[in-house]
Order: C-alpha cells, then structure tokens, then sequence
C-alpha cells in the first residue's frame, strides 16, 4: 500500500464520498433456517448440527416460516414492498465453513424491496433508500489456529463450527447514500444505530453486535466533486459496533482519498477493518470476474406469502421510530431543539424508560443530558453503558423531589453511581450527602456568617436586602454546600427582619 | 414351494402369511443366490447379511407376535447405493464416497423399514447417477443377466440386474433421465419413475434435484405398485414433495383394464435411429392394447427434439452444484492432507482423484453454463425449452389419457460398445427424458425380445403428474395379455445364470 492517509478535511473538499450499507442480521428463531437444529449461541462446538445444515449427502432444506414472517417484518417496518412470490436461489463458491460449498441465498427475487427509512443526525432527517431485504443462512464459523494474526494467513491450521451454519440470516442493503460529505460516516453510523432499534422493537434478533448477530459491511467510493460518476468503490467487511461503522467510513475516505489525489486508483476489494489499529487493510481482491454462478435453489419452492398474512403482520409493528419521536415530543412538551438535543445524545429510550418511573420529562432530560451525558463523555463509553440506568436516575430524582438532596449532592450521587460505589442510598451514606435541615445547625452557621460579615448586614439594614444572597453563600459555604437553601434564607430572612 | 428367488413379492408374502417360509429363510436364500451369482454379476456393491437376517428375524418375530404387517413384510429388496441407510456404507458408485456410512436413514429407507421390508444391500450405479451403462461406476461394471457380455443399463443397472438375476424381487431405483426405466427395459422387468414429488428425496444423494426421483423396481406390476404404494407419500423434509394421497396404484395394478383408455403413440419417438426389433415389439404390444379396448392414436410432441440438450444443460448445472460439497472436509475421500497443503490444495486434490472422468465433464459442463454471461443462453433457455415440453405434454393429455412409446431406441448393448462416445450413451434416453423434464409420471414395461439379438424390449407409458395409477393399469393389462402369450412373465425367458458356487 502506497498512499498515506489524507486528513478527512483535505479529503472532503476534494471529494463527495457515496455509500453503501449492507447489514446481517441473525435472527432470533429458536431454530435455523432449513431445519430443526437450535440457534442458540455460545454452545460447544458443532453440538447443533444435522444432517441438513452439515451438508451431508442427501440432506435437503426446509423454509423456516418464523424466519420469513421475520423477513416480511423487518421488509414492512423498513417501508418495503413484499414480493407476491420469490424463490431462493444458490450462490456458489467453495470455502471450508460452508457445508455445501453454495449459500442458500436469494439474488434477483428478495422478499423485499424497494423500501426508504430515516435517521436523525444533528438535527437534521436524512432518508435512506432500502433497495432490498433477503433472506439466507449464515456460514459455519473458522477459527485459524496457530498464526500470529488469527487469519488464515499463517495459521497452522483451522477449526470449523458449524453451529452457526444455517442460522437465518436477513440481509438489508442500501441504495447508494449520498449525503452532505462531511455527514456521511455519521451518517452511517446512525443508519446501523436505528437498524437495531428497530430490529429490536420487532423483536427479531438479539442484535448483539459482539456475538456478531448484527454485522455491517459498509461500500465506500469518492467521486470528485461535482461528478455524477461513481468512483471504485471497497467493502469494507467486519465492522462491528456502531463507533466503528463511523470510523472505518472515515478512515476509508482518508485513505481512498490520497490514493486517488496521488494519481492511483481505488482497487475494487475487499477491506478487513482493524478496530485496534483503526484502519483497514486489503482482502481478496474482488472483480467483475467474481462468479457466483447464481441459480434458483431447485432443493425449495417458491416463497409466495399471501396478502392476508403480509397485511396481519403490517398491523402487529411497533409505532415507526419516526412517528414515535413526534408523539413523544408532544407528550414531553419539548420545543424542537431539546427534542433534538435528546436524540443526538442517544438519551431517547433512557429518557423514555425514566418518564415511565414517574419522572418529569424536563428533570430525566436535564440528568441525562447534563451530567450523565458528561460521565460518558469522561470515560468514553455510550451514554446507556454508564452503568446507571432509568431505575437509578428516578431514586436519586425523588431524593431532589422530597429535599433530601440538592442537585448539587445529586450530581455527586450520580458520580458516586457512575464509580460503581452501590445504590444511592450506600453512596448518601457514604458520602456524607444528606442535606442539613436541622434548624439549630442552620442558625449556628448564621449566626457565624452575620458575624464574619458586619459589613453585609451593614448594607442589608440600609435597605438593600438582595445583599443578604452573600451571606446565604457565606451559609452554604460554611455547610460544605449540603444546607437546605430554601430553610436558610427562610431563617436568615427572620434573623435579619426582613 | 420351490425355489423362493423365482418367487414374487406377492407370493413370498403368501408363504409368509400362510407360514409355509418364514422372513428369515427367504432372505436367506436371496443371499445365497446373490453368493453363487454376483460374482458374474456384479449388481452388488454391498451385501448387508446380517442387517438382512436381522430385519428378517424381527419380522417373523412380530408375525409369530400376531402383529398386523403390511403385505411387503418380511420381503427382500435391493438398494440403489445412492440412498443413504444409517450405519451401511453408502457410496452413489464414487470413490468419493469409499468407507462413508451416513448416519441417517433416507425417508424411503425409513418407509422400507417401517413396512419390515428387508433391505439386502446396496446396488451397483454410474457414479453419482451419471450414467446408462453403470460402466461409469468406480466399482466396475455390472452385467446383464440376459447375456453377461452386455450392459444392464444405467444408471441403476445393479437394481435392475439384481431383479433379473433372482437376487432380489423388488428394488429400489433413482430415475434423473431414465435410471429406472431403461435398465428396466434392458433387463425385461418393471420399473416405474414416479411424478416427481410423488417419492420423497430426502437421503436420496443428489444428481439433479430438479429432476431425481425414487421409484420402484420389480418382475412385476403388482409388485411394482405394491413397492410404491410403500415408498411414496408427502414427506416434510422434502420441500418439493407434493402433499397429496397417494395414487391408486395397487387398485390399478390388480385392475390391469385398458378398456375405454385413451393411448397416445408419440409420433417424435420412433423411426429412424431405433432398432427394429424394438419398434417390431412396441407396435405389436400397441396393437394388443388396441385388442383389448384401448383407444389408440398419434401424437405429436413437436418439443421432444429439444429435450435432450435442454437436459444436458439443466442436469450439469445442478450437478456441478450439487457435487461441489464433496470437498473432503467433512466426510469421504481426503487426498493431499500432509499438514503442508492449504484446505483448498486439499480439495483440489481430492476432487482430481476422487471422481471420474464422466462427473468431471458433466462438472465443467454444468459450471460454464452457470456462468454469468452464458447463464441466459444455456441454463434459462433450457428452461424454457422444459416449458415448451411440460406444453407438450398438457396438450397431449387434452387428447389422451396416457402416452406411449418405446423406452430406448436399442436394447441393451454390449460392454465397453459406447464408453468412448458419450452422445451415442446420452441417446439412450431420449424417450425417457421428457418425462423427468415435465415432473410426470413413466413407467418401462417389458414387451418382448427383439429378433435381431433375443435381447428384452421396454415399453414406454407416460401418464399425468399424480396419475401413476394410470401406469400400472397399462402395464397390468400388457403383462397379463402377455403372459397369455407366453405363458408367464418375460423374465421366465431368461437364460439360466451358471451358479458359480
């Protein structure tokens, strides 16, 4: 590899990047695609096998129907049109992890199509066109034994699992993304972000993007400004958590970028993304010449889903996402910017799960926006990984609503959670946090305060009683911040008459 | 009682119910015919002897218990080797496959096995079904009974040669282009290809999934339509099997009437390029049908021409992918495997020596008519050329109830005759074809002996998909009108085998 990295800056006022998404999704199905093997993940190696999803000789497949009602679900919520009849269709090549060595795949008649989504990124509503959803079933799995990189390059020898054979697999892929350059990996981002949301409200897959049950491989090409023709473009597969959907787009702009401004060209690939290293490095080189030798699967029949079954299925979706927000909104009372400032922060469901605890949509705003948001941002993790979740944002709410804490204590509560010092109430006691409302205590630090500062109750008594406010501080200084505000003016007021 | 390999399915039942011989000695003398014969033969790859003895203990055991058996129980058959059975080596005739024993039971095999039908052994064939000869086998030729210098035909040629050679009196076949068929016709005895989907393909080692059927081979129609009734039926594990009853073969075997039947001659299949020994007995079997009230007429099937280079267009691409799982990885053959070589070296390797040259043609056929860019040209135009047949076959079906017509051009030819010339071997088929093409329903019926070489003719019945039953009521009343004639079954004619133990 030649080219250096541009910074994604020069790279973007040189060119306009085009995307293309295409997304795995394991579904949850208690069993695989084309038999009655478990899905389950995590069980010793090939322990969930048979006959059928081993590929011996003389097996034959069988639909799952719980995976097209799956397929139909996801087609439906992602705006698609179903297919009246579609077939499946093999798509052929050898590899040791494939038990036939062909995919059941399906290729020029997916169930759905033609379907658009939106995400939401900084405020602004992109739309996404969905050119299709299919269904297939997903590899066995290698492991490479014995290199120093664990790829087959070097390995001494590999292993293969074929518990994951035949899972269903649904695959949602894009059409081309061109959004304003300098979105786009953002872009991206969100797109997969909204994917498994959506995925999960269906309830269709466990969209563990660490156990692999959601994989994105993302297409990235630049064409010079201005052009309307279609650079070269990469695949850049194993792009595992939504951070590095955004990273490996980026780095795949940088990096096509200066291969293209020092005269090169973009080779048509496929690119590994490294999430240690952040970059992406060559697979095998992917041409035109790439034959899958695609034919109907003649071991099936067609899959032709009534419109009854499609129309029943349509009314059991959860509310679109879309829809969702501008209902929500409504209900909060929130002007358009703090809607957005909500969903920007990926704060919607916490925020949702905390209004359900009886929490004024403004106060669940303001703790997850304010300083939870900034103890994720600290530690570098996503908001809803903190480890304090709607349950304890309300405890600590109820604390402020009863007296028993300021919002400042709180903060300290929340940064007490965020440490993992246990339950508010341990981390109250431990800490020391519970607000003074004693009254005697209150009028000891008074009487301390009226006394250091003569020359305040000198001022208060000229009739300008909004001075009394620096002997307030003065209080609540005294009281390392943990007085009841409210009962320290009430008693300074009746101290000083006024 | 006499000697219970000339017996039929039927009568062995009899004996059996009758307890004048029991399972056990039956399938004993079976294996002491395959002992003294095979040899000569070869219909055998595998002798199953004491799963045979087993089967059969287990069936006199439950008659003894006053179970109610079906009428199969308790008799012998013989396995195209292209059937998986749990535990018994299964090889479809390949190297490939040398040692493997699956570890399941094809859903035929499971329904042979409910029926207590006792399953001798596995059966010689072409490798992976390629073939019409079984010259193609990895495991040497089988002969034909009638004379051991000729081919039983192919691909099921063991089935066929096991029924002629008393071995077995029923077996089963697997029918892709006419496996069952012609050497049924070779070999002077019945064999039936059902509408596909009527017979479940589950364990039945893929050829050509869109067009492989298993079906039953037997001396006789009654006991054809017996061995059918056991193995067809909907099968969940089978996509493509169709969920309806099966049809009234059995009743229509014993019915053997063609009275008021409809009999189209197909005009395309005849004249020039068939023997005339095998056109004489054809047209004289037609003519005895006519006797005994059918209607006869011609019909043309203008699209049969296409059919067989429409079929050596679909059958090699689905093979091509169908095969490709034999990759040494998980079962069968590994060649090359010395801890140096790459997984892929390792299936090149095995793929290299592990098939034959005919799966390897048919291989590189099937891959480049996949091809993108030849894809349209081959593989869909043959498609549609299917359609135009299926066509064929509809119109014809307005006009007739079934159709007819010789099962092959030739009967049986010698040894090593066509191995260097496959279009001469493919041409075997050319009655046969159209039927798997279309999904219908065929049957060969033996006919007669040609002059020309005193070798057995088949006759050709094709009927509609789901109306098998419409099969056996022509081969009935032909076996029945025939054995007036001759007094008793073509395979009465047969030249006495020399017992070589």
């Amino acid at each position: 590899m030649t080219a250096e990295v541009f910074a994604i800056e020069d790279a973007l006022a040189q060119y306009d990047p085009v995307l293309g998404l295409e997304v795995h999704v394991e579904l949850n199905t208690k069993s695989k695609m084309f038999c009655g093997c478990p899905t389950e993940f995590g069980a010793p190696p090939n322990t969930q096998t048979c006959p059928v999803c081993l590929g011996l000789p003389g097996a034959l497949p069988v639909v799952n129907a719980k995976a097209v009602e799956a397929a139909i679900k996801i087609g439906l919520a992602l705006n698609c049109e179903i297919a009246e009849w579609c077939r499946f269709a093999r798509k052929n090549y050898f590899y040791p992890d494939m038990p036939k060595n062909f995919q059941t795949s399906q290729y020029d008649e997916p169930i759905a199509f033609n379907g658009w989504t939106e995400v939401v990124v900084d405020g602004e509503t992109y739309r996404i066109e969905i050119e299709r959803a299919h269904m297939e079933e997903d590899t066995g799995k290698s492991t490479h034994v014995g290199g120093a990189t664990g790829r087959i390059h070097g390995a001494s020898h590999s292993l293969v699992d074929y518990n994951r054979a035949g899972i269903p697999l649904i695959e949602i892929v894009t059409k081309t993304i061109e959004v304003a350059p300098d979105k786009a990996a953002a872009v991206a981002k969100a797109y997969v972000s909204m994917l498994r949301d959506l995925l999960l409200a269906l309830d269709v897959s466990d969209v563990r993007m660490d156990q692999g049950s959601l994989r994105c491989d993302a297409n990235v090409s630049l064409k010079p400004h201005g052009s309307t023709v279609l650079g070269t473009r990469t695949e850049t597969k194993n792009v595992n958590s939504f951070r590095s959907v955004e990273r490996a787009v980026t780095y795949e702009i940088t990096r096509q970028a200066a291969v293209l401004a020092s005269g090169g060209k973009v080779l048509q690939e496929t690119r590994h993304w490294h999430e240690d290293t952040g970059v992406t490095t060559s697979g095998r080189e992917k041409s035109d010449a790439d034959d899958y030798r695609y034919f109907p699967e003649p071991d099936l029949v067609p899959v032709a889903p009534s419109r009854e079954w499609v129309e029943e299925l349509r009314a059991t979706l959860p509310e679109a996402p879309s829809t969702r927000r501008v209902r929500l909104q409504e209900e909060w009372g929130f002007t358009d910017l703090e809607m957005r400032d909500v969903v920007n922060g990926n704060a919607l469901e916490l925020v949702v799960g905390t209004v359900e605890l009886g929490v004024t949509p403004a106060a669940a705003k303001k703790w997850w926006l304010g300083e939870l948001a900034r103890a994720a941002n600290e530690s570098g993790v996503a908001l809803g990984e903190l480890g304090v979740g709607a349950t304890e944002v309300a405890e600590v709410q109820k604390l402020v609503d009863s007296g028993a804490l300021n919002d400042k204590l709180a903060r300290q509560v929340f940064d007490g959670l965020v440490k993992g010092e246990g339950t508010p109430a341990q981390i109250i006691e431990a800490r020391g946090l519970a607000l003074v409302s004693d009254d005697s205590a209150l009028i000891e630090a008074i009487d301390r305060a009226i006394a250091a500062n003569p020359d305040v109750v000198e001022k208060v008594n000229s009739g300008k009683p909004a001075a009394a406010g620096a002997l307030i501080g003065a209080v609540m200084k005294d009281l390392r911040g943990k007085g009841d505000a409210a009962k320290v003016r009430e008693l300074l007021n009746a101290k000083l008459g006024i | 009682m006499g000697d219970l390999t000339r017996k039929t399915a039927v009568e062995l039942s009899e004996l059996m119910t009758s307890g004048e011989a029991s399972s056990v000695e039956i399938t004993q003398a079976h294996l002491d015919r395959i002992g003294a014969v095979d040899g000569a033969v070869h219909a055998f790859l595998h002798v199953d002897t004491e799963g045979a003895l087993a089967q059969a203990a287990a069936v006199d055991k439950k008659r003894a218990a006053g179970e109610k058996l079906g009428p199969l129980a308790g008799v012998p058959l013989a396995l195209k080797d292209v059937l998986t059975q749990d535990g018994v080596p299964t090889t479809a005739g390949s190297k490939m496959l040398e040692g493997w024993k699956p570890p399941y039971d094809a859903t035929v095999v499971q329904r042979l096995k409910a029926a207590g039908v006792v399953i001798l052994g596995k059966t010689n064939m072409d490798e992976f079904a390629m073939g019409s000869s079984t010259e193609n086998s990895a495991y040497g030729t089988t002969h034909n009974p009638w004379d051991l210098n000729r081919i039983p035909g192919g691909s099921g040629g063991g089935s066929s040669a096991a029924l002629a050679a008393y071995e077995a009196p029923l077996a089963i076949g697997t029918d892709t282009g006419g496996s069952i068929r012609q050497p049924g016709a070779f070999t002077g005895t019945v064999g039936v290809k059902p509408t596909y989907g009527g017979t479940s393909r589950y364990g039945l080692i893929a050829l050509a999934s869109s067009l492989d059927t298993p079906g039953p081979c037997a001396r006789t129609t009654l006991d054809a339509a017996l061995l059918h009734e056991v193995i067809a039926g909907h099968d969940k594990m089978d996509s493509t099997s169709i969920n309806q009853p099966v049809p009234a073969v059995v009743d229509a075997a014993r019915r053997a009437d063609v009275a008021g039947l409809r009999i189209g001659v197909v005009k395309e299949l005849g004249g020039e390029g068939y023997q005339p020994g095998v056109e004489a007995r054809f047209h004289e079997a037609v003519e005895l049908l006519t006797k005994l009230g059918a209607e006869v007429v011609e019909v043309s099937c203008p699209h049969f021409q296409y059919a067989l280079p429409a079929y050596y267009l679909i059958l090699p691409s689905e093979a091509s992918s169908n095969l490709a799982k034999f990759d040494a990885m998980r079962y069968g053959l590994r060649v090359g495997d010395d801890g140096e070589n790459s997984a892929e070296r390792v299936m090149n390797l095995t793929r290299e020596a592990g098939f034959g040259a005919e799966v390897k043609r048919r291989i590189m056929l099937g891959t480049h008519a996949l091809s993108s860019g030849y894809y349209d040209a081959y593989y869909g135009q043959a498609q549609k050329v299917r359609t135009l047949i299926a066509r064929d076959f509809e119109k014809a079906y307005e006009q007739v109830d079934v159709l007819v017509s010789p099962a092959t051009p030739t009967t049986a030819f010698a040894i090593g005759d066509r191995v260097n010339d496959p279009i001469a071997m493919y041409k075997n088929d050319l009655c046969t074809i159209p039927s798997n093409l279309a999904g219908n329903a065929a049957a060969s019926f033996p006919c007669g002996l040609a002059d020309e070489d005193g070798m057995p003719v088949g006759f050709h019945v094709m009927a509609p998909v789901m109306r098998d039953e419409l099969l056996y009521q022509v081969g009935g009343a032909l076996e029945a009108a025939l054995a007036d004639q001759w007094g008793g079954v073509l395979m009465s004619k047969a030249p006495e085998l020399e017992v070589t133990r």
